[in-house]
């Protein structure tokens, strides 16, 4: 324990270490990283490292040990910092080697100065990027990562005073209970239950840090506007409401192999020093005298150096993407670790009642029809595997057309598929949100950086369009944008970032569900239209109670379902290719004007995802003949409402 | 000791160390007299400034000089090295040339570069004593040959012979820049170029390192790593060269050379710590361009008490007061004085990376330049620029009250050159060429590819690969990608000809006219998307917009404007609505637009093809039904296409098999096999852009020949049945796609087979969009009148018969419309439509014969 505790709380004493060895050698980087690596392996050691997703920056220590889930939300330009430098007594004249990786701050002792001229002086490279929680991140995520996985940091963290059994439980129990209930207060709440505890940071770091915290949440919507501060920063989220730390996230290696977008789990050292935010603001007041710092506007300062409090900042020491947060998943999934091969064989060996189960629950959940809970099922579990020139395989919208418009069926819809995927958003369509409200990320010059839209998600967020709430009205230009974008993501998986002189394309991977009374307005892959067998009387209750008779096992399992589904390989046997031909052949024979070619693309999509669904790789005969059948299902059922729309009209 | 990563603190160290300014003499003394001036002030970074430069700096005889020049230049960041005192040297301090023996150049003055950092004097060491102790400072000439420049390996004598050399000697005949108008390219350039100097009047010499390279290898490596010492030595070797030569030359301030397209770092995303203090070229493009911030150069401090005034240097943006004043000793009575102190210009400019040299899913770095002096103001946010400059890191200040140091650099580029890459298309389209630079291999690839027989076919199939078949749509657009030559007939009157190839595609919903549209949007660097629904006629051409700061009207461009010397991609052609598809008129004959909106009248390029997708008005083709009654286009934007290309589903079920197996294929190979099977999208954009920049076809005899065969025979067809199938405009489109797979081939000139395809392709599209439905012959009468030649002789004859019809009712003067419409069917041997029926009335009432008032008809 005591040595956990060393490279958890003082790292860059760990670091410092491996450098005094080397010192000149430029192999102390590696070894700090290998040392890392190795001591996060052994069991469960990621599990002891705090997670700035779950406890707020002011009950972390400075310079300890943290870990991040985030997505990249914008990069900012590389930085050349003082790799090794030089300090001089100039008493004694004596000379000391410091490394200034992992740090902000190029530390000295109170007698010493640095060298800048120092043929010792090495300088390296670094890139910041400016890292948010995922968007949308549900929060059965949260909770779920926050009980297995942090639950021994207070023990860790306030090892000092609280001894480490009776710290937690309690707070656990009183947790979980309200969680599902009120998440909106949840980081409020986190903060009464360790405000009581004794603080573990050391009154000092917390006292500064306290106002900066109302902060955040003023900015988060809270609208408590503490007097002293200057107006809110925006920490750039992409979807409103948003809350938690962002960070500027400083990586040293390979950052070339990161995205704007993609989703990280750091380890690093924690800097929230507070000279960070003196020396900007000295800056800032110096500005008019040194024409070196006028260079960047006050805007962009502001922005790129926000106070350590607000927006602390990490020093990777280990980064990695990740495919997928769900943390009832093992983080990496690939084969070598026989671990994984265990759970994935261990879940997929009783996958078909949890499909069943799955698909029951569904069918409730969408008011009895099973055959749009199988096409929800298929959504579900859809991702674009891959791109072919300018077409995206594999993604699979589907537009859920004849929902009933009264009884918020599409908002209490949206509850329930919160509850099974990890990150999801509900966007509810109205001429207003769509003219007023931003959707595409734009870069701003001034601040230089890339301000967030709605559209900004992670890999395989949930987007469930609401469009039964859309009403007649003029939409502006900044309407008409807004609806080309959401078309655009859905036939191309591609956003266009708004970069004032020109766009560039961010490809995405997002599920949109759109939930609507007729055929929807925005394009689709497929269009079921649902037929409600049973209309409850009152649809919140309903729906609450169909979601309390799961058992929080099932749940589980349903959530690793649809995420553990969505990663597996795939693919087509010869003999299946050649039978598909034929069948496609033969249909066309038989009536061409029936089955077109994106008929064909539709089938094979339903295909693929039917196989996956019931955890097969391959295709089989029978399965394709199933699709063919739920696709015949799906469209006579369209034809059918047409037929009724006809006489109506 | 000049290991890269360190330069940031060595180089420093030297700023520091030699405060001096350059002097008069430094730029083109001899190294003797240079060096006598060097400074014995500056030794060590921590030393206070120098508040009053040595005495003995001053050279002999230069006071006599002192009013021979006016104070013409307003810049007047001008360091003096002597006669401090004196208030009568303000402004003009570089007047006293008579100091330099060799120099004829009374009354040059010379002119600080803050460019290259606020000291140009370096101090020299001898290699062969002490190399790294520091103060061992050459002063004796006898020491020259061995003497380099501390912490470099450059010698000053040698480097300037050098490049005194290379300015004499360099000629490269085969070199040809756009710049080169009015040289001789046998003579040496850049003697040329001096002459050109003392004609115009400019004083820089702007040098390609590409030649430098060429010339002398290790001179260049020197100026790539230590621009900020060997460019004060190349001025000085410039400036000895042209005073030699135009003793009598007065130029604004002595010449500065600025190297450009310097090889080491092209692409933002390169620059690393290395670079740090080089000589480097990046392209871009500006975002934000600062205010004019004057910097001081020099503090003018007078004594309050006594009145004794001194000068102090800026060092590394600080000025350091004096406390004391020298003459009487008097302690904090130094004041400034602002209108004596000199300053200069300076201004703050953010480059982004240019989309282009972006991977993928990133977001654009950002750089900051610094621009002094004549280069402020020369460029504006949203121009694309190579910049040459010299890469600064500078450590963030040390906060005297807070003992810790901020461990980042700050990092920027001080500019030396610019370079506008917008505004060479100025002169023309071919210049363009020049941005996209093909490494060696990549051009003895691409030659190799064009070598190969069915290149053509390649090139084809590699067209969006994921789309199925329709070759010779493929086909099409790849030639439009290519385009034909561009000629200019400007002196017969006709004005440009245009070589862009215009495509319409239209079909049937579904059949993946959109996804080509995306591909070739994607595919070329120049492309823009736009839907008909959603873009008006503003959108397409440009707006006139007042800018909210400056109440300034601004000229937006859009998207036609845009994609000028691109390809404008517009779906739902049909969708647009009338105003706005009118402007495609312009545009697609004379390549350009005219606008004349609050004030503002001008006339852009719109050198654009468009590639158009339409839908059938009934969504679903209707075969029996022409294109212009299919897809409700006027026929004289239709005439404009080059190509229109029917895409629609084929029934037969060897193609459905084909499909079938084609998309399964889709939805399970990996995705490297894809890969392999076709020719990489990178190859395809880059064979696309050298052909479009470096070939340019010409008809050859025989071509000319079959071209107008071709066209004979086209129009000998419709002779027959009293029919015309083909216009001039389709001779000229049939030599652009002649050129343009002429280029394909990399073909200088254009062949029999190219004739051939376009033939072929040409006929294709005309077999599919032009055939009388009728009669089933093709017709190009429906495209450019929108009525096949059939079509009329009917419409005459059913007007015809029913004047006979109306005359043989006798005198009666109105008659019902549903009367009549019954009668003229009972007589007529043919069905006739209500359509057909009010079209005949219509053309009667044009020949006056009657009027149509709601459902009576009325003879005149």
């Amino acid at each position: 324990m005591p040595c956990v505790g060393d490279w958890l709380n003082c790292p860059l004493s760990i670091v410092q270490g491996i450098f005094a060895q080397n010192a000149p050698n430029s192999d102390w980087e590696k070894k700090v990283t290998e040392y890392f690596k190795e001591k996060l392996k052994e069991n469960n050691a990621t599990n002891w490292v705090p997670s700035l997703n779950d406890v707020p920056v002011h009950y972390l220590k400075p310079n300890s040990l943290v870990k991040f889930r985030c997505m990249v939300q914008d990069m900012f330009d590389p930085e050349f910092y003082m790799g090794v430098y030089e300090t001089v007594d100039p008493n004694t004249n004596a000379r000391v080697l410091h490394f200034g990786k992992y740090r902000d701050v190029a530390e000295c002792g109170p007698q010493q100065e640095i060298d800048l001229n120092s043929s010792q002086t090495v300088t390296s490279e670094r890139q910041t990027f400016y890292c948010v929680p995922v968007p949308g991140e549900s929060a059965w995520v949260k909770e779920i990562s926050f009980l297995t996985e942090s639950a021994l940091i207070y023990k860790l963290a306030s090892q000092a005073r609280v001894s480490p059994s009776t710290s937690y439980t309690p707070s656990r129990h009183k947790r979980s209970y309200e969680e599902d209930e009120d998440m909106d207060l949840h980081p409020s709440k986190q903060k009464e239950q360790h405000m009581g505890k004794s603080c573990c940071c050391g009154g000092d770091i917390h006292g500064c840090v306290e106002p900066k915290r109302l902060e955040t949440e003023a900015s988060a919507g809270h609208h408590v506007i503490s007097p002293n501060c200057s107006p809110p920063l925006d920490l750039n989220f992409p979807l409103p409401g948003e809350k938690g730390p962002a960070c500027l996230v400083k990586v040293y290696e390979s950052w070339e192999s990161f995205k704007v977008n993609d989703v990280l789990e750091v380890f690093g050292v924690l800097s929230v020093d507070p000279v960070l935010s003196i020396v900007n603001s000295e800056e800032r007041d110096s500005s008019t005298l040194d024409p070196m710092e006028c260079m960047d506007t006050a805007e962009e300062q502001r922005v790129h150096s926000p106070p350590a409090s607000l927006v602390p900042r990490i020093h990777v020491i280990l980064a990695q993407k990740l495919q997928h947060i769900n943390p009832l998943l093992p983080v990496c999934l690939n084969e070598e670790e026989s671990k994984t091969c265990e759970f994935v064989s261990n879940f997929m060996s009783e996958l078909s009642p949890v499909r069943a189960e799955l698909l029951g629950f569904l069918t409730h959940a969408l008011l009895g029809d099973s055959l749009a809970a199988e096409y929800l099922i298929l959504h579900l579990i859809s991702t674009v595997y891959a791109r072919r020139d300018v077409l995206p395989l594999g993604k699979f919208t589907v537009n859920l057309s004849g929902c009933p418009q009264n009884s918020a069926f599409a908002e209490h819809l949206y509850r329930l598929i919160q509850q099974l995927v990890p990150a999801s958003y509900h966007l509810r369509m109205s001429i207003e949100s769509m003219n007023h409200s931003r959707f595409i990320p734009h870069k701003d010059y001034t601040a230089n950086r890339l301000v967030s839209g709605l559209l900004q998600l992670a890999s395989n967020t949930s987007l469930v369009i609401d469009e039964t709430q859309l009403e007649q009205g003029q939409l502006d230009t900044a309407g008409v944008h807004n609806v080309t974008a959401l078309g655009n993501l859905i036939t191309w998986q591609k956003v266009d970032y708004d970069f004032n002189y020109h766009r560039m394309e961010f490809p995405c991977n997002i599920n949109v569900l759109i939930t609507s009374e007729g055929r929807s307005l925005l394009p689709s892959d497929c269009q079921v239209h649902l037929q409600p067998q049973i209309i409850p009387p009152n649809m919140e209750e309903y729906m609450s109670s169909l979601l309390t008779a799961v058992l929080p096992s099932v749940l589980n399992k349903f959530r690793i379902y649809l995420s553990l589904l969505r990663l597996l390989d795939y693919s087509i046997s010869d003999e299946v290719t050649k039978a598909v031909e034929e069948d496609f052949v033969e249909m066309r024979k038989n009536n061409p004007e029936s089955v077109t070619a994106d008929d064909l693309h539709k089938m094979l999509l339903v295909a693929r995802f039917l196989s996956l669904s019931a955890g097969q790789t391959t295709l089989s005969r029978e399965r394709w003949l199933r699709a063919k059948q739920l696709e015949a299902l799906r469209k006579a059922r369209l034809q059918q409402q047409q037929c009724v729309n006809g006489n109506e009209l | 000791m000049s290991s890269p990563a360190s330069t940031p603190s060595r180089r420093r160290g030297k700023r520091g160390r030699g405060s001096n300014p350059p002097t008069p003499q430094d730029a083109r003394s001899p190294p003797s007299q240079k060096r006598r001036t060097d400074d014995s002030t500056s030794t060590g970074d921590l030393q206070p400034m120098p508040t009053s430069p040595p005495a003995e700096a001053q050279s002999p005889g230069a006071a006599d000089a002192l009013f021979s020049s006016p104070p013409q230049f307003r810049h007047s960041a001008i360091p003096l090295d002597f006669d401090i005192s004196s208030p009568l040297t303000y402004g003009t301090p570089s007047s006293r040339v008579e100091g330099t023996p060799r120099s004829g150049a009374r009354g040059t003055p010379v002119r600080q570069r803050p460019d290259l950092g606020s000291v140009r004097k370096a101090r020299q060491v001898d290699l062969h004593s002490d190399g790294l102790a520091e103060d061992i400072v050459a002063t004796e000439q006898s020491l020259g040959q061995k003497l380099v420049i501390w912490g470099t390996d450059v010698n000053v004598a040698s480097c300037k012979e050098k490049f005194q050399r290379f300015l004499q000697r360099f000629i490269d005949p085969l070199d040809k820049e756009d710049e080169d108008i009015g040289l001789d390219l046998n003579e040496p350039r850049y003697m040329q170029r001096l002459q050109e100097i003392n004609m115009v009047g400019e004083p820089f010499l702007n040098v390609n390192c590409d030649h430098l390279r060429s010339f002398d290898e290790n001179l260049y490596r020197q100026l790539i790593c230590y621009p900020q010492e060997v460019i004060p030595t190349f001025d000085m070797a410039a400036n000895e060269i042209f005073f030699d030569r135009y003793p009598d030359s007065i130029l604004e301030h002595q010449i500065q050379v600025r190297p450009y397209n310097a090889l080491k770092t092209r692409n933002m995303r390169n620059l690393n710590p290395e670079d740090i203090d080089q000589l480097i070229t990046i392209s871009g493009m500006v975002i934000r361009t600062s205010q004019l911030i004057p910097e001081m150069q020099e503090a003018f401090f007078r004594c309050q008490v006594c009145a004794f005034t001194t000068r102090v240097e800026i060092d590394r943006g600080r000025i350091a007061e004096p406390s004391v004043c020298k003459n009487c000793n008097t302690t904090h009575s130094m004041a400034l004085i602002h209108n004596r102190s000199m300053f200069s210009d300076k201004q703050m400019i953010k480059l982004q990376e240019s989309p282009e040299d972006m991977p993928a899913g990133q977001t654009p770095h950002t750089v900051a330049l610094f621009a002094h002096n004549d280069l402020v103001d020369k460029v504006q946010p949203g121009d694309r620029v190579n910049v040459t400059g010299i890469y600064r890191a500078v450590p963030i200040r040390v906060n005297p009250r807070v003992s810790s140091v901020k461990s980042v650099y700050r990092t920027h580029i001080d500019v030396i050159h610019y370079r506008k890459t917008d505004s060479k298309r100025l002169h023309g389209v071919d210049e363009e060429s020049e941005q996209k630079r093909f490494t060696e291999e990549r051009v003895e690839l691409l030659k190799e590819l064009s070598k190969k027989a069915d290149i053509y076919e390649r090139l084809a199939l590699a067209l969006a690969p994921s789309i199925y078949e329709h070759e010779d749509i493929k086909k099409g657009i790849l030639l439009q990608l290519f385009g034909g030559s561009r000629k200019d007939f400007t002196h017969t009157g006709r004005g440009n000809f245009r070589a862009e190839i215009n495509i319409l595609l239209c079909g049937d919903p579904g059949t993946s006219k959109s996804q080509l549209l995306q591909y070739v949007y994607n595919l070329v660097p120049r492309g823009q998307y736009t839907s008909g629904k959603g873009s008006s006629a503003v959108g397409l051409t440009a707006y006139v917009m007042k800018d909210p700061e400056t109440r300034q009207l601004v000229l937006q461009t859009g998207a036609l404007v845009l994609s000028d010397n691109g390809i404008c991609c517009i779906d739902e052609f049909d969708k647009m609505n009338e105003s706005t598809r009118s402007v495609l008129h312009e545009v697609m004959e004379q390549q350009t637009l005219s606008i004349a909106k609050a004030g503002i009248i001008c006339q852009l390029n719109a050198r654009t093809s468009i590639l158009a997708a339409a839908n059938p008005i009934e969504s679903q083709w209707n075969p029996k039904k022409t294109t212009i009654e299919n897809i409700q286009l006027p026929h004289t934007l239709l005439s404009r296409f080059d190509l229109i290309f029917l895409m629609l589903d084929p029934r037969d079920e060897a193609y459905d098999r084909r499909l079938a197996r084609h998309l399964v294929s889709l939805y399970y190979q990996s995705e490297e096999k894809v890969e392999e099977e076709y020719m990489d999208m990178a190859v395809l954009r880059d064979y696309i852009a050298y052909a479009r920049s470096y070939v340019n076809p010409r008809l050859g005899e025989e071509a000319g020949q079959a071209l107008i065969e071709a066209y004979v025979d086209m129009r000998k067809i419709g002779s027959g049945r009293g029919m015309v199938s083909a216009y001039p405009r389709q001779l000229e489109s049939l030599i652009r796609l002649a050129e343009a797979h002429a280029k394909v081939r990399f073909s200088e000139k254009v062949e029999t087979v190219d004739v051939e395809e376009a033939k072929r392709l040409h006929r294709e599209a005309l077999k599919q969009s032009a055939t009388d439905p009728k009669t089933g012959i093709v017709d190009i009468s429906i495209l450019t009148t929108g009525m096949s030649a059939t079509a009329r002789k009917r419409k005459e004859e059913l007007a015809q018969a029913l004047r006979k019809l109306i005359q043989s009712k006798g005198k009666a003067p109105s008659l019902k419309y549903q009367q009549l419409l019954d009668d003229l069917r009972a007589q007529s041997d043919i069905a006739v439509t209500k359509e057909m029926f009010e079209e005949a009335l219509r053309a009667l009432a044009d020949e006056d014969f009657l009027t149509v008032t709601g459902k009576t008809v009325r003879l005149l």
